[in-house]
């Protein structure tokens, strides 16, 4: 993966009359990667991505698309990025077919190519069976897939995914998920999509951006936001012995790596800097102690989430 | 002047082989796609086929009052020319003629048409994948107002025609070249007519979220215009005539005033428009003193007579759509481009 940024925001600003809904936000995303915008509803997800696309006017700050400003030169920029808006929408009297053709036909696409790739695309995304029927007979799941080959017929080099998986059931999500990353690694498209689901970014996502209240917090793959959120401790053991007595604990945290223990019920969460399971174990066992049980607890995105949304901000 | 027409000319060379190019692969151009597809839409609804079998009643219906009083009508005049306009003028009082029928539901066509131009597009969620395509923004409302003028025009010339043929059929008088000029400008007019409402039903659509309102209120200016109009204008007259009248002048001014007021009305123009081209015996629109028309001899305009006598309304009409699609022009660009709100 290059690190070319594709994407560039500098102190990027909207405003509606006297609210912010994006504040100065400054962010790379870079060729060929899946970035995600995380953040709860209302965080200025969409506003952002609808800047991008020139569809609604920055305040203040600046903007680069493919080199491009979307300000002034909407239409070339819109020549390479695929949007999928939240809760897409399809002519609801043509079928999925005709209304890919359509699409193909605003980006002057020739009919017989336009055909092919749709042909090829619809196979693709798992709908080539219902190809011929109308889409008011399709399934949520299936629009919102018939909305990927929608964006792909004009082989964007970025495509825009705002909260793709709302309103799909997990097998659906998690189909529609593995599709977006294989299409992604594949055509080496970068991939800039938003949501509010921590499990789907984490799985997708090999950068996200962490939005609240219109400002980018922290940018970054997943594991470095967890290592800077939880610099201090970043690594939990839950261990279990028998007798876990206060001896054993100050014996425990007499360890260099270690920052505390707590005790939680009839386990000790110990919170270290480093991976030290077994000198840990080793403690145990050489104090005489039975150890019945040792894990170790990685940092997801839903600690971080918690963190940045209820405790940080 | 000669480097303005060198360029011209090279624009023209210019084309040429790019449409042959087009030809070769065979991308239309994404207005003309997006043209296509409203049109389709409209030929392939409901809406469409109502509208249609309703105006072809309505042909039906005033064609069998024309020729049923067809004979009481050649006898009035003795000016038998202009036989085949009565087809469409002729009325036994029952049923109002074909051009009074067009005048009243020609809005409703174009209602009907545009209503839920824009607001369905953002309701059913397609409008920002619209907008997300490489193309510009004024497309999208452009090929609504095109598209649907040009299916207005196929009703129209529909009906036309149809009038045409059934009257030669019935009668067995063909139109002289006159009389078809007559009813060629008299279909115009009528879309230009229809074009008026169906861009202040997409104006509405734009302005509104919700289809049912902006019909609703397309439907509202149409009743105040056909219905109320009339009586505010009466009231005003009766307030302002003039009480003691002290020479003819004044008169002839104000009966000027009231029928300018009256002409705000789209309707008001239209019919004076369709009457004098449709009754070339009319010979002029304001009122005529009698030394006036002392010496006039009675007889038809000739069509370019007629046709300058209503150039006033057809301009207004004209205009009038220009304007109200320039209001639309200028809301549908300024608006925020949120899905579904």
């Amino acid at each position: 993966m290059s690190k070319e940024a594709i994407i560039e925001l500098t102190e990027l600003t909207k405003k509606y009359d006297d609210i912010t809904a994006v504040d100065r936000l400054t962010l790379s995303v870079y060729q060929g990667e899946i970035f995600g915008l995380l953040g709860p509803n209302g965080a200025g997800k969409t506003t952002t991505i609808l800047m991008l696309l020139g569809l609604c006017e920055p305040t203040a700050g600046k903007m680069k698309v493919c080199g491009l400003d979307p300000t002034y030169q909407p239409i070339l920029v819109k020549e390479k990025v695929g949007y999928l808006p939240d809760e897409v929408g399809f002519y609801e009297n043509l079928s999925g077919l005709e209304n890919l053709l359509f699409t193909a036909a605003l980006n002057r696409i020739p009919p017989a190519t336009a055909r092919r790739r749709a042909e090829a695309l619809l196979e693709q995304v798992g709908i080539a069976d219902r190809a011929r029927d109308k889409v008011q007979t399709y399934s949520r799941g299936m629009k919102q897939r018939l909305g990927l080959a929608d964006i792909l017929i004009r082989e964007p080099e970025i495509i825009i995914l705002d909260e793709p998986t709302n309103g799909i059931d997990p097998e659906g999500v998690r189909e529609l998920i593995s599709l977006i990353r294989e299409l992604s690694r594949e055509r080496g498209m970068t991939v800039l999509l938003s949501s509010h689901h921590l499990y789907q970014v984490q799985q997708i996502c090999d950068r996200v951006g962490l939005f609240v209240d219109g400002k980018l917090i922290d940018a970054g793959p997943i594991k470095e936001l967890a290592y800077n959120l939880f610099k201090n401790d970043p690594l939990l053991l839950e261990v279990e012995a028998e007798p876990a007595d206060e001896q054993l604990i100050s014996l425990l945290e007499a360890n260099e790596h270690v920052s505390k223990v707590v005790r939680n019920g009839s386990r000790l969460n110990i919170h270290c800097r480093q991976d030290i399971s077994a000198e840990i174990a080793a403690t145990i066992v050489n104090r005489g102690a039975r150890l019945t049980h040792l894990s170790r607890h990685d940092y997801g995105l839903d600690e971080i989430y918690h963190r940045y949304f209820e405790g940080g901000s | 002047m000669r480097a303005a027409l060198n360029k011209i000319g090279g624009l023209l060379r210019r084309g040429t082989p790019q449409r042959k190019a087009k030809q070769a692969d065979q991308a239309p151009h994404p207005f003309w796609a997006m043209v296509r597809k409203e049109m389709a839409d409209h030929l392939n609804s409901w809406r469409f086929i109502i509208l249609l079998l309703l105006m072809l009643l309505t042909t039906v219906a005033s064609l069998y009052t024309a020729i049923s009083n067809l004979g009481s009508a050649i006898a009035e005049e003795s000016a038998s020319s202009f036989l085949f306009l009565k087809l469409f003028t002729a009325t036994d009082g029952a049923l109002p003629p074909f051009i009074t029928f067009v005048s009243l539901l020609g809005p409703i066509i174009g209602i009907a048409l545009g209503f839920d131009a824009v607001n369905s597009e953002r309701s059913r969620g397609t409008l920002s994948r619209l907008l997300a395509q490489p193309i510009p923004r004024d497309y999208v409302i452009n090929t609504k107002f095109v598209a649907s003028l040009a299916v207005v025009a196929i009703m129209i010339a529909i009906l036309g025609l149809l009038m045409i043929g059934i009257g030669i059929l019935l009668t067995g008088i063909p139109p002289t070249v006159e009389e078809f000029w007559r009813i060629f400008f008299f279909l115009l007019v009528s879309i230009v007519y229809i074009g008026v409402w169906l861009n202040l039903a997409i104006m509405f659509s734009i302005r509104f979220k919700q289809p049912a309102t902006s019909a609703l209120s397309s439907l509202a200016v149409w009743l105040f215009f056909s219905l109320f109009f009339t009586m505010i204008v009466n009231l005003i007259v009766q307030a302002t005539a003039p009480t003691r009248v002290t020479d003819v002048s004044q008169l002839i001014g104000y009966q000027g005033f009231v029928q300018n007021l009256l002409r705000i009305s789209p309707s008001q123009l239209f019919s004076e428009a369709t009457t004098t081209l449709m009754v070339p015996t009319i010979r002029t629109l304001g009122p005529v003193t009698i030394e006036q028309a002392y010496g006039a001899i009675a007889g038809p305009l000739p069509l370019g007579q007629s046709v300058l006598l209503v150039w006033p309304q057809m301009t207004c009409l004209v205009a009038v759509a220009f304007i109200i699609f320039g209001i639309s022009y200028v809301l549908f660009m300024k608006q925020e481009v949120r899905s579904r709100l």
